[in-house]
């Protein structure tokens, strides 16, 4: 996904500028650069890349502002995973719902709370076997299905999934918010409310809308996505899941014959864009010609980091986000279902054929990330909190673990200017992170908080 | 079937003192028991009256606003506004979560290689593990230090006119902030919400204000950690290493005087005074200048020391008249 973003990004800019080709390449400059200067700014690399920005330091006008841009589009990926998480910690912190064991989801059959732990690990292991093989044998159908153009039963998937998510599970979600305040509510003003939130959310996330209630939409079906994972995902399977998806996105988009490598190839070859209502966007592109699909209007699609998500996108050649779990529950639920791969090759068409996209300022690119990505990241963090006996200080340290693992991401995203996988650093930081404060800093902590020592 | 709340107060994990009693009376259910200042509190009740210092949202908000005042206060309005010290705070805060991940370790493996059933030696490897976790927490501080240089030397080099958006002043400040904020929240964020809980404090004759002193020395810390930044990294970077030294055992001495808990006289005030001198001390160290009449003067030469505005902004030239202005 994050290749798509890239080269679609190039391939917009080029197409989009007059001066495509200074534009280009100062965009690839101004991109160098930033990987440059944010490479040695976080990763303190010797100066020895400097030369290659040399060439095309006469391109740019204002290398300060580049890398503020730079710097900017990570806090403008920060911004949103942190409000994904926090939704998720407050809920798992006060709902006790998401927290209660009720059961497990049809793709991990084999029961957790077993005699030995022996047979539990065998039973987690198999659970996440399961779960990957779905999620392979998903992305492989959606590649397949990409590319024999059934677009329609893409797109009817996309919308009937984001029709159950925002209606059926926001619902469940809103139910469970009643309970746990012992607030009474009638079901008449329940359904209005219900009504607009999804009609509203349908709306802002497949059409137009503000951008930033379009974000907030997009931020929480990541957050409810999470909660149904972190629910229904026993505790052992889950860490296996993550860490066994995290090495399946690096595969899946950096292989040659990865599905997802696959996916954004095909896209890129036929000039369609990825579906973008599955992704999120922190910019909004407004074309000048709006009249040829409803998707122009759209923003421009643009794929940052593959998720696991998005890799399970990418393995269905665009669940549009949606993770393989999820949507194998919408099948089991709704039947089959295929997110639209249609609707994104015309959101990326959309900027492609047209003549003036906004040019100047760069701060309007922004950034993608795949809604994959926050469901992950958020399941990791909401697990942490969940589950760790540490409370906060794992969900802490989770959490900075998972902001740096951005970090990196997008630094390398910047050096290397190719679709990268966002899911791998971040998760095995934060599992790191996660099992060490675990069992390690959380007894220390407790230890010095009993007799109110301080380090 | 206990509720969230009374089983996480049934984890033997954080029991703080003054809050043990906790656990004992989650054990006894639904038994009513007469603390030892002779008050009745029924275990599983909700939280007593207001008056009660220990409970209640009015102790949790006013420790947090205590502990975390400040450091949110420096975080909004110095921070927040920019993108590159976010992430340079975020950096921070990772170095120290590896510093105390690595120091937890070491008191872990002494933990797992000696006598479990001797306190006197477990109390001695506990104040042995502070001590590596400081010595740890500084030597990532270092590692901090030249990562930060190098990163300015990367954004100096792709810069236009060849200085970094960021002095290593402003690293220094945003590095120190970063320790602070991670290492109070681990302090104080589960003290805070325990503070949430029912219970009594103090009924084993420990003292009852255990949450606000937290509050206290946690935003020391806080404060601590910042100052020291600034002047760690200006011993680095000028090659003082008696000041290096200084902050160094100034930490050390900060965390020895917390093991004089609960006798607050001896490690609050002396840890505030540490603190107004470290303070001092930075501040000196930043440019500052050493007499208080100039503070209200903006153009004083030493203020343009290391100081570059965000974005557009004015500078000051070091006669003290404005620069021209910079993009």
């Amino acid at each position: 996904m994050a290749e798509n973003l890239a080269n679609v990004l190039h391939e917009q800019l080029s197409e989009g500028f007059p001066d495509t080709h200074r534009n280009n390449s100062g965009e690839g400059a101004d991109r160098r650069r930033v990987v440059e200067g944010a490479d040695q700014e976080l990763n303190g690399q010797p100066p020895s890349a400097r030369p290659s920005q040399r060439l095309e330091s006469e391109e740019d006008e204002d290398e300060e502002l580049t890398l503020k841009y730079g710097a900017k589009h990570v806090i403008m990926l920060f911004v949103p995973v942190t409000l994904c998480m926090v939704v998720v910690v407050a809920t798992i912190k006060s709902v006790s719902f998401y927290t209660q064991k009720d059961g497990q989801l049809i793709y991990t059959p084999f029961p957790e709370d077993t005699e030995t732990v022996g047979q539990r690990a065998l039973n987690s292991i198999l659970n996440a076997a399961i779960m990957i093989s779905v999620i392979i044998v998903m992305t492989l159908l959606l590649v397949v299905l990409y590319k024999y153009r059934c677009y329609k039963v893409i797109h009817g998937w996309l919308i009937i999934s984001s029709l159950l998510l925002l209606f059926f599970f926001s619902f469940i979600y809103l139910g469970e918010v009643f309970k746990t305040y012992n607030v009474g509510m009638d079901y008449i003003t329940l359904a209005l409310i219900i009504w607009n939130f999804g009609v509203v959310g349908m709306i802002c996330i497949h059409w137009k809308g503000p951008l930033h209630l379009q974000q907030a939409y997009l931020i929480m079906i990541s957050a409810l996505m999470a909660l149904v994972f972190i629910k229904y995902l026993p505790e052992w399977t889950a860490w296996l899941i993550l860490a066994v998806i995290s090495v399946y996105d690096l595969v899946a988009v950096l292989c040659p014959k990865g599905p997802l490598r696959m996916l954004v190839e095909t896209a890129q070859e036929r000039n369609e864009p990825i579906f973008p209502a599955l992704i999120y966007s922190s910019t909004m592109v407004w074309l000048v010609n709006m009249a040829d699909t409803d998707a122009e209007s759209r923003k421009k699609p643009a794929l940052n980091s593959t998720t696991p998500e998005s890799q399970a996108s990418l393995r269905g050649a665009d669940d549009g986000g949606f993770t393989t779990d999820w949507e194998l529950r919408q099948q089991e639920t709704l039947g089959h279902m295929e997110s639209s791969e249609e609707t994104r090759r015309q959101v990326q068409e959309m900027p492609r054929t047209s003549p003036a996209i906004q040019s100047d300022d760069s701060e309007e690119r922004g950034v993608k990330l795949g809604l994959g990505d926050f469901i992950f990241y958020s399941v990791l963090v909401g697990k942490a909190s969940a589950t760790a006996s540490g409370d906060w200080n794992t969900t802490l340290a989770c959490f900075v673990a998972i902001l740096i693992g951005l970090c990196l991401t997008l630094l390398l995203l910047a050096i290397f200017k190719k679709a990268l996988p966002a899911l791998p650093i971040s998760i095995t930081f934060g599992l790191v992170f996660y099992f060490a404060t675990d069992n390690l800093v959380r007894p220390f902590m407790d230890q010095l908080a009993l007799h109110q020592f301080y380090i | 079937m206990l509720s969230g709340r009374t089983t996480r107060l049934l984890r033997p994990t954080l029991s703080p003192i003054g809050l043990r009693q906790r656990q004992n009376n989650d054990v006894l259910a639904l038994t009513p028991l007469i603390g030892q200042e002779g008050r009745f509190c029924s275990t599983l009740s909700p939280a007593p009256a207001a008056s009660d210092p220990g409970n209640g949202a009015g102790c949790v908000f006013g420790c947090a606003f205590i502990a975390f005042g400040p450091a949110f206060a420096l975080f909004i309005l110095t921070v927040a506004v920019d993108p590159l010290r976010i992430i340079i705070l975020v950096a921070g805060s990772f170095f120290w979560l590896v510093s105390v991940l690595l120091g937890s370790l070491v008191w872990f493996v002494g933990v797992q290689l000696s006598d479990r059933g001797n306190p006197s030696l477990q109390s001695g490897l506990l104040v042995f593990g502070a001590a590596v976790s400081v010595l740890l927490q500084e030597a990532f501080r270092f590692a901090n230090y030249k990562l930060l240089k190098k990163a300015d030397q990367g954004l100096a080099s792709i810069s236009e006119d060849g200085r970094s958006p960021i002095s290593l002043q402003q690293m220094a400040y945003v590095s120190g902030l970063a320790f602070g904020l991670i290492s109070g929240a681990f302090s104080g964020v589960n003290i805070l919400t325990d503070s949430l809980g029912p219970g009594i404090v103090g009924i084993h004759g420990d003292s009852p204000h255990f949450f606000i002193t937290s509050a206290f020395l946690t935003m020391a810390l806080v404060l601590l950690h910042t100052f020291w930044g600034v002047i760690f990294f200006d011993a680095c970077e000028r090659g003082k290493w008696l000041a290096g030294m200084g902050v160094v055992v100034s930490h050390l001495v900060t965390s020895a005087l917390t093991f004089l808990s609960p006798w607050y006289e001896t490690s609050l005030i002396p840890i505030y005074l540490l603190t107004t001198c470290t303070a001092a001390w930075a501040f000196s160290t930043a440019g500052g200048p050493s007499a208080p009449c100039s503070c209200f003067t903006c153009e004083h030469p030493a203020l343009d020391r290391g100081y570059r505005g965000r974005g557009v902004g004015l500078r000051f030239q070091a006669d003290g008249s404005r620069g021209p202005p910079t993009l």
